[in-house]
């Protein structure tokens, strides 16, 4: 009994099995050191701060997964993962809070829909007036009564919906939600990530792989400039809050408990994401998309539409970021477009996908946790460092520090992630957890 | 007429700055484009970098400038332009070399940039704070009123100094890069290479110096346009993220690889954001009288509100992916 035990002992593994096979003494020790973490964080922190934490590192897995099929599953690098998620949280926001009868009562939602009605029939107008050379219109003449058209009824549409929204803001401040249950906003909001997702990976999928970052960089700008000066949509920087939990809140429960059942509830929703995962990633789908990802031109070869399945797998990716970011803006309870930056939704997420294994799903929910956890704990780590910086160059050097310190460590952060994205693809391409690769041979 | 000089403020001038400023930035783009084939996104925080160092070295020689008669910022900026460029030169052997020494896609070079942006944008923060100050320390900024010569007109044309160098400092750069890419052979050689890099490496150029010379002159160019834009403004340390999709914009509008297609597209660019943000209603004004009755002008007829303005290069981005992905003047790389 305790022979066969020493012989299974991890250094009789040989080293060049076949992965499958493998014993997964890696994975165990990096999860073992990740639980004693969390463990020393609950034990200094207390437990509804930790579980607030693992509640938001829960949310950013959701986000790490969708990335990680852009990017390790396919390729394909998405540099707005913020504009995703505040859409997300935007339609959180939307479907939750409650009815307006300030706005829903009055005759503002009649202009409104008025106004969105002539818009759509501008829409019709210009796309009619771009086909007028069935008709016999000589092209260069059809272009220009298009372009001139489309500048008049786009000032028309425009100028009308700046007064009903300006009518909005004054008389009912803004539109208010729809006072559904969130999953519902949260369902849209995947929806319209992945509608987004679309039209931009429908222009940029096909010509070279910078191009997608640079436009949904932009994207990601434009979503939140967007919901920042809607003010009649979002009340802009005032901010939403309370939004309204599928489960029951602090109020009735308590913080640690309300919060647990809330973690219970997103580990449920990883699971599912997980399993759906790993099953497209093992089936035939999966094969293909890899295929593509290692070698467009022998997959085109064989037949495979490039283009669309790179599409299929943006759309997917940018689907769970809104599904995440819609569970995040609730978590959070406040939607505030403002709070959506590059750095916290964007490379916070890189890191964790690169960190964990691009392609590995396991790697990436560990790479979302543990990252998450680290980028929490820097913030009173890079105060403290800096707080002794500065007790030292006044003591040494009779330096004058400057009085925004807080706001300077916290920059410091910035840094920090710029390094962590930059060593790792230098030294650890592939992750703490490598894509495990099938050999069949 | 004070319409008309309201049009030349607010769009003749302010786009020439803003075109001036986004087709400095994207020459240097689109040089590392052509020669080392990925997008380079630090590029908006070597601006910020090289403005800094000119805010860094006029506070600290607030008045070398009066004794020669130029703004201290001005002056320093020779010596912002050498320190940046050793910056691009330095970044490039830390983190691009050895990511394209692994034989990386090009993807990957494109989110080490991002790293680096990151780490740019820490250090710059970490030093001189978040928020905005004027390269301004010591001297005044002028503003020269200029009449214009029609009856009635009493609003002026409205220049200030930093303007005026800003014009200045782009004529000059440009006319010094056309004669570096056309008469030198450095510069030839760097053509040759990013037309075709096995044969230019087969004709024996040595690609090392290329992309070291490349750098060089990104990140000169970088600390000119960060320079100008800080001047014409302020210096704010976290610009990158709204300058970074102008100028791509403006690269890949006057087609990737191609440095005056990238002057063209930075035009494009800059006009194209100051005319849709401009109110059309100022210059139908003179004609209300003449316009018919049922036609009633709203008092806001801009295209998109000034903090829209980021969404104007990205449809002109959207718009030339679409229609035209090689650009205005056909770039090589796609």
């Amino acid at each position: 009994m305790s022979h066969s035990a020493k012989t299974r002992n991890s250094a009789y593994v040989p080293q060049d099995a076949t992965p499958t096979r493998r014993f997964p003494l890696r994975e165990l020790i990096l999860f073992g050191v990740l639980l004693v973490a969390i463990l020393a964080v609950y034990a200094i922190m207390g437990a509804a701060y930790s579980t607030r934490m693992l509640v938001e590192a829960a949310c950013y897995a959701i986000l790490a997964l969708g990335l990680t099929i852009q990017w390790g599953y396919a390729g394909q690098f998405n540099a707005g993962v913020m504009g995703f998620v505040a859409l997300g949280g935007f339609c959180a926001m939307f479907f939750s809070v409650p009815v307006n009868d300030a706005f829903w009562g009055t005759a503002l939602p009649g202009e409104f829909g008025r106004v969105l009605l002539y818009g759509a029939a501008a829409i019709l107008l210009i796309i009619g007036a771009s086909k007028l050379d069935r008709l016999g219109v000589p092209k260069l003449l059809r272009t220009c009564i298009t372009l001139v058209l489309g500048v008049i009824l786009y000032l028309v549409v425009i100028s009308q919906l700046r007064e009903v929204t300006e009518a909005i803001e004054s008389q009912a401040g803004f539109v208010g939600g729809l006072g559904l249950p969130p999953w519902t906003g949260w369902i849209v909001g995947g929806a319209l990530a992945g509608g987004v997702g679309y039209f931009i990976g429908h222009i940029c999928l096909g010509l070279r792989s910078d191009y997608l970052a640079i436009a949904t960089l932009g994207i990601a700008e434009i979503i939140k400039a967007f919901l920042k000066n809607s003010d009649w949509l979002t009340r802009g920087t005032a901010t939403v809050s309370p939004l309204p939990w599928p489960t029951p809140g602090p109020a009735e429960l308590g913080f640690t408990l309300s919060r647990v059942i809330y973690l219970s509830f997103t580990a449920v929703i990883i699971a599912v994401i997980f399993f759906l995962l790993n099953r497209a990633y093992n089936a035939p789908w999966g094969r293909m998309i890899r295929a593509i990802r290692d070698n467009e031109v022998s997959a085109a070869a064989m037949g495979k539409d490039i283009n669309k399945r790179r599409l299929e797998i943006f759309v997917l990716g940018c689907i769970l970021m809104g599904l995440g970011g819609g569970i995040l803006g609730t978590f959070n309870s406040l939607f505030d477009p403002q709070g959506y930056l590059p750095l916290n939704h964007t490379f916070l997420v890189l890191v964790m996908v690169i960190l964990g294994g691009p392609g590995n799903n396991l790697g990436t929910i560990f790479g979302a946790v543990a990252v998450y956890i680290i980028w929490i704990m820097s913030e009173p780590l890079a105060l403290f460092l800096m707080q002794l910086a500065v007790a030292f160059g006044e003591g040494a050097f009779g330096w004058d520090a400057p009085g925004n310190m807080d706001s300077r460590a916290l920059q410091a952060r910035v840094l920090v992630i710029g390094l962590l994205i930059t060593m790792v693809l230098r030294f650890a391409p592939k992750g703490l957890f490598p894509e495990k690769i099938k050999s069949h041979s | 007429m004070n319409e008309l000089a309201f049009f030349i403020n607010n769009v003749v001038i302010a786009g020439s700055v803003s075109g001036s400023i986004y087709a400095i930035g994207a020459i240097g783009v689109t040089l590392i484009f052509s020669i080392m084939r990925f997008a380079h996104f630090a590029h908006a925080d070597m601006m910020t970098f090289g403005a800094f160092m000119v805010l860094l070295l006029t506070t600290l020689f607030p008045a070398a400038g009066a004794s020669v008669g130029v703004p201290t910022a001005v002056l320093m900026l020779p010596l912002a332009m050498l320190l940046t460029a050793a910056l691009a030169v330095g970044i490039d052997k830390t983190f691009y070399k050895p990511l394209r020494a692994h034989g990386v896609k090009p993807i990957v070079l494109v989110i080490g940039s991002l790293g680096v942006t990151l780490i740019l944008q820490g250090l710059i923060r970490l030093f001189s704070g978040t928020g905005g100050q004027s390269l301004y320390v010591d001297d005044r900024k002028e503003i020269f009123r200029l009449a214009l010569p029609f009856e009635g007109a009493r609003a002026p044309i409205v220049v200030t100094e930093p303007q005026i160098y800003l014009f200045v400092i782009t004529i000059v750069a440009v006319v010094a890069l056309h004669l570096f890419l056309n008469r030198s052979r450095l510069g030839k050689a760097m053509r040759a290479m990013s037309d075709n890099p096995e044969l230019a490496q087969a004709s024996g150029i040595n690609t090392n110096t290329i992309v070291a010379v490349t750098w060089i002159i990104a990140g000169a160019l970088a600390a000119i346009a960060g320079t100008l834009l800080s001047l014409d403004v302020t210096f704010k340390p976290d610009l990158s993220f709204f300058l970074l999709l102008p100028i791509f914009a403006a690269a890949i509008v006057g087609g990737v690889g191609h440095p005056y297609g990238a002057i063209a597209g930075g035009f494009v660019v800059g006009f194209a954001e100051t005319l849709a943000v401009f109110n059309w209603n100022v210059l139908l004004r003179p004609f209300r009288d003449s316009l018919p009755a049922w036609l009633e002008l709203p008092s806001n007829l801009a295209f998109v509100g000034t903090e829209y303005k980021i969404v104007v290069p990205f449809f002109i981005l959207i718009a030339i992916l679409v229609w035209r992905p090689t650009g205005l003047f056909k770039g090589k790389v796609i």
